[in-house]
């Protein structure tokens, strides 16, 4: 175990990179390309957790993660962001150096808030709680801050993975039924949500959610 | 083995309603399946009053005092709605305001969250529990936009958005519950409720509490608890009308279900009183925020959404009083809004379809154009605005009578907030049942048989809850703890 935890923190600060990474990336393309980074390392983690554990489930978690968020829903948000033309589009931002800014808040906010969690039980380590829950803070702050419906959508699935790597990192994944369930929530989730932005185009004419709300009132 | 069948019923019938597609069987493919998952759960009724509480197939699945009327009154309302549903889009599609195309994915879709409402009320497993309410989101989502239209299509990605962030916040609370109790229970049984259940004493406050707070956001993003009820309005409004009756009546209910099971392992056998108190001052902003808004809606079906808003923060309430007395009122008030708010909005639906409008402004004189249409709408108002004989009179009654014991402070609160609420939807009811009629006298739908079906029911709750129904409540109160 304390060979592996050198290794594991490093992978859990490679994933806070990627997060901040995400947070300031204006192409779309390349932030699906990030996307398949952070499962990249989710799925290192996860085999690293399995070989740390012996633990054939966690081999099975991390080939599910892997096939999922390396190759599936990439390309599936490949094809979409291609079909409906916007993968060199670049979007506008708030400054990026204030979102950075706010990011590196949010991170220290959640180290703080990781400490009781640490403070029990066989964690690996308790840096790693901290940056999996700062990178849960980083994804939402990204969907809040994305004007286009498909970054909030990758903002999403940011979440999901760090949500997958708060379980690994604190309690060696969930059961096995439990992880398949969720994984088969999030591909169809994308499907829904692949049919959901033809539909927006069709009707809007953009997938500018600023757009898309102005309508209300 | 019923526990089993009460789940594979409907998401068999979701396959089968799929593939046959926009066939003129699939209406009655929709009620056939909705009857035999309302004939599984009487049955599975009849065992648990025969053998008491009981868990199947290796402890997955389960059904104890708690659970069982409420999947009893999944049943019911999703084959009432099933039977309303019938008239009611074979109407929209006629008028043209639906694709014939879009109805295999109706059914397939509604039979896909009668399925995923049942699992998370049956299922012993927190893990699956969370799973079954994001595949409630992920097939209602398609649904409130069925319509294709601008505002739909606006509804459903808030829906989507809001609900997919509430339930990754709820995921994370599940987790830190697997967590705290993994070390006690081991890897196997650390999400099974019934296992859970019996060890909540032992497992480590500091995490059940972080736990707690990541639950009550998320799931209560699905019951609309004020703050986190923005897409709730939305939602409702611009969905077919039986997905807004499904929504009120069964979905709030089982996300506020999840909410309550976790309130009793985090406080941990009555040691800590403060997830009490968290879910009083939610649902008491929600009572307030939503009887206030109410004054202000044109549009009918947001009126009634923002009722339920209304309503679910006073169910949320009572169950934070906890105690016997609140804990009843609680179960009675979830038990007797899902069947009127249901009622309300066939009516509603019903009433909107033949004025061609849902703006409250232009719909009027209902009561001449068909009077028994008229008066059902009249009575499912009063019924959810509380007046006696109605079910809601009583659980509100209780509900003010057990806060009066155990946090008086609020009652004043509470008192105002329903009498707004009673002001401003008696107001607009009137206006739009009485009043000159502006259209031609229209014969009796035979959709009306639903809400009348549900308006008799409530009107039993009212005057006497049957012995069957009460037993099970203090139980489950019981069993809920104070």
């Amino acid at each position: 175990m304390t060979s592996l935890a050198a290794p594991i923190n490093l992978l859990a600060a490679l994933f806070l990179l990627v997060a901040f990474a995400m947070l300031s990336q204006r192409r779309l393309a390349n932030l699906i390309s990030l996307y398949a980074w952070q499962g990249t390392i989710l799925t290192f983690s996860i085999a690293m957790a399995a070989y740390a554990d012996h633990s054939a489930h966690l081999y099975a978690s991390a080939l599910l993660t892997g096939v999922l968020k390396i190759v599936l829903v990439p390309i599936l948000l490949r094809r979409l962001a291609r079909r409906l033309d916007l993968q060199w589009d670049r979007e506008s931002l708030v400054q990026i150096p204030t979102v950075m800014l706010i990011g590196l808040g949010l991170v220290i906010f959640a180290f703080n808030a990781a400490l009781p969690i640490a403070g029990v039980g066989h964690i690996i380590n308790h840096a790693i709680v901290g940056i999996a829950l700062a990178s849960i803070l980083l994804s939402l702050l990204m969907m809040i801050l994305r004007a286009t419906a498909l970054s909030q959508v990758i903002g999403f699935l940011a979440l999901e993975n760090s949500l997958i790597f708060v379980a690994t990192s604190v309690t060696y994944g969930m059961p096995m039924v439990i992880e398949f369930g969720i994984a088969l929530d999030v591909i169809v989730g994308v499907f829904i949500l692949g049919v959901f932005f033809f539909h927006i185009r069709e009707q809007f004419d953009s997938l500018d959610i600023a757009r898309i709300e102005r309508r209300e009132e | 083995m019923i526990l089993l069948w009460i789940v594979l019923i409907p998401l068999i019938g979701a396959v089968v309603l799929g593939a046959l597609g926009q066939r003129r069987a699939g209406f009655s493919g929709n009620i056939a399946v909705s009857a035999a998952t309302l004939v599984a759960a009487c049955v599975m009724t009849v065992r648990v009053l025969n053998d008491g509480p009981f868990t199947a197939w290796h402890h997955e699945l389960f059904v104890d005092p708690l659970s069982v009327f409420l999947v009893d009154l999944t049943a019911f309302v999703a084959f009432t709605t099933s039977v309303f549903s019938q008239t009611y889009m074979r109407a929209e599609v006629r008028l043209g305001h639906l694709k014939p195309t879009s109805l295999g994915l109706y059914h397939a879709m509604y039979q896909a969250f009668i399925f995923t409402m049942l699992l998370a009320l049956t299922s012993n497993n927190i893990g699956v529990l969370w799973i079954a309410m994001e595949g409630a989101t992920l097939s209602t989502a398609l649904l409130v936009s069925l319509y294709r239209t601008q505002a739909g299509l606006e509804a459903a990605w808030k829906y989507f958005i809001l609900c997919g962030v509430g339930l990754a916040l709820a995921l994370l609370g599940t987790i830190m519950v697997y967590f705290a109790a993994h070390s006690v229970l081991g890897a196997h049984q650390a999400l099974l409720w019934t296992h859970l259940y019996s060890v909540r004493g032992r497992l480590e406050p500091p995490i059940m509490a972080i736990a707690f707070v990541f639950l009550i956001v998320g799931y209560g993003t699905k019951v609309g608890l004020v703050p986190l009820h923005a897409w709730l309005p939305d939602a409702h409004a611009e969905g077919p009308t039986p997905i807004s009756a499904v929504l009120s009546g069964l979905l709030l209910n089982v996300a506020l279900y999840a909410i309550v099971r976790f309130k009793v392992l985090a406080s941990g056998g009555a040691v800590a009183a403060w997830p009490g108190r968290l879910m009083i001052g939610f649902g008491l902003v929600s009572v307030l925020v939503g009887a206030f808004s109410l004054g202000g809606q044109r549009d009918l079906k947001r009126l009634f959404a923002y009722s339920s808003i209304e309503h679910m923060g006073l169910a949320t309430f009572a169950f934070g009083l906890g105690g016997p007395l609140a804990t009843f009122a609680a179960l009675l008030h979830i038990t007797a809004h899902s069947l009127t708010k249901s009622a309300v909005f066939f009516t509603t639906g019903q009433v909107a379809q033949t004025a061609g409008t849902k703006d409250m402004d232009r719909i009027t004189g209902i009561v001449d154009r068909n009077p028994a249409l008229g008066w059902t709408l009249m009575a499912s108002c009063l019924a959810i605005v509380g007046t006696p004989p109605f079910g809601i009179f009583a659980s509100e009654f209780l509900i003010l009578i057990a806060a009066l014991h155990q946090a008086p402070w609020s009652v004043p609160l509470l008192i105002l907030a329903l009498g707004v609420a009673f002001a401003a939807i008696f107001r607009r009811t009137q206006a739009m049942v009485f009043g000159v009629a502006d259209g031609p006298r229209i014969s009796t739908p035979p959709s009306l048989l639903a809400p009348l079906a549900h308006l008799l029911l409530v009107l039993v709750l009212g005057l006497a809850i049957p012995p069957l129904l009460a037993t099970w409540y203090t139980e489950a109160a019981r069993l809920l703890g104070p």
